[in-house]
């Protein structure tokens, strides 16, 4: 299987992200913003970061790169895309995931390793974990806090489409503790802390990130 | 109580990389014709009638710009 990850100017997590898709045992294949070639992936990580300078809002510009277009024609389609943190934001403005990242309550840029808890296994990127299942992986981000209008936060929670909310304690006010999203078909997950930086409990708190990467080829062979 | 804007915005001679992030964005979107875009900052104010020009000025000049970089306009609404 393989993999694509794409750098924008400013991105920061590119090459962590590279990595977990090897350590996970698919092929990571570098994309660049400013091209119209997916290069026939069979999915696609949209890593962390501040692309271009996070001016405007966090992933606004980013959202309209010519990459984009394609993700957002590959998602239509059903190719699983991932988005961190700065992706995250960047899916939000491109439209495949409702609501909106913005500053954190209280202002902060939180930095910590953070417990997150599966809500939902039924997307591409979840399918190996476990409901109720504690994940423990870094979350570092100023603009992290979820909102979205009552009736698409409703809709979210009806549809199981909360995918992790944030266990421990809120680090940055987002409603419900929504930390991560799915789209309606599942394919299409956003989430705000950094699965990618734990993959190894040499370089990172746990390896609970691996399972989001070896779900996704799960998902694949399942589908084949 | 009064409404008082602040408009805030880079001088005329200091890069903007903002304003070029958007403004490149802007023509990748298509849009032709906008020859540049510089970002600002738009403070909204509730002040009681104690507080007279001489302060808001002040609190334009010291808090909410840098005089080095920045030109502003305090207009009472």
């Amino acid at each position: 299987m393989r993999i694509g990850v794409i750098t924008f100017p400013g991105t920061l997590d590119d090459v962590d992200a590279a990595r977990a898709v090897r350590y996970a045992g698919a092929e990571p294949v570098a994309l660049w913003h400013a091209d119209h070639d997916l290069k026939g992936v069979d999915a696609i990580v949209v890593p962390g970061g501040f692309s271009y300078g996070d001016y405007l809002r966090a992933g606004a510009i980013a959202s309209i790169a010519p990459i984009m277009t394609e993700v957002v024609a590959a998602a239509g389609r059903g190719t699983p895309v991932l988005g961190i943190c700065n992706g995250f934001q960047i899916l939000c403005e491109a439209g495949l995931l409702p609501g909106a990242l913005v500053r954190n309550a209280g202002l902060h840029f939180v930095c910590r390793d953070q417990l997150l808890r599966v809500e939902s296994t039924a997307t591409a990127w979840t399918g190996g974990l476990r409901v109720g299942q504690e994940l423990l992986v870094p979350l570092k981000s100023g603009e992290g806090r979820f909102v979205a209008d009552a009736a698409t936060v409703a809709q979210l929670e009806a549809e199981n489409r909360v995918v992790f909310t944030y266990a421990g304690g809120n680090p940055n006010g987002a409603l419900a503790d929504i930390a991560g999203i799915a789209s309606a078909d599942g394919r299409v997950v956003g989430l705000m802390p950094h699965p990618e930086h734990a993959i190894d409990p040499l370089t990172g708190p746990s390896a609970d990130g691996l399972g989001l990467f070896t779900s996704v080829l799960q998902a694949a062979v399942s589908a084949a | 109580m009064a409404k008082v804007v602040v408009d805030v915005m880079p001088k005329p001679e200091i890069l903007d990389p903002q304003g070029q992030a958007v403004a490149g964005a802007l023509t990748r979107l298509g849009v032709a014709g906008v020859a540049d875009v510089r970002q600002g900052k738009h403070f909204v104010l509730e002040v009681d009638d104690s507080v007279d020009d001489e302060t808001l000025e002040q609190v334009a000049a010291t808090l909410l710009a840098n005089p080095v970089i920045e030109d502003w306009v305090v207009t009472r609404a």
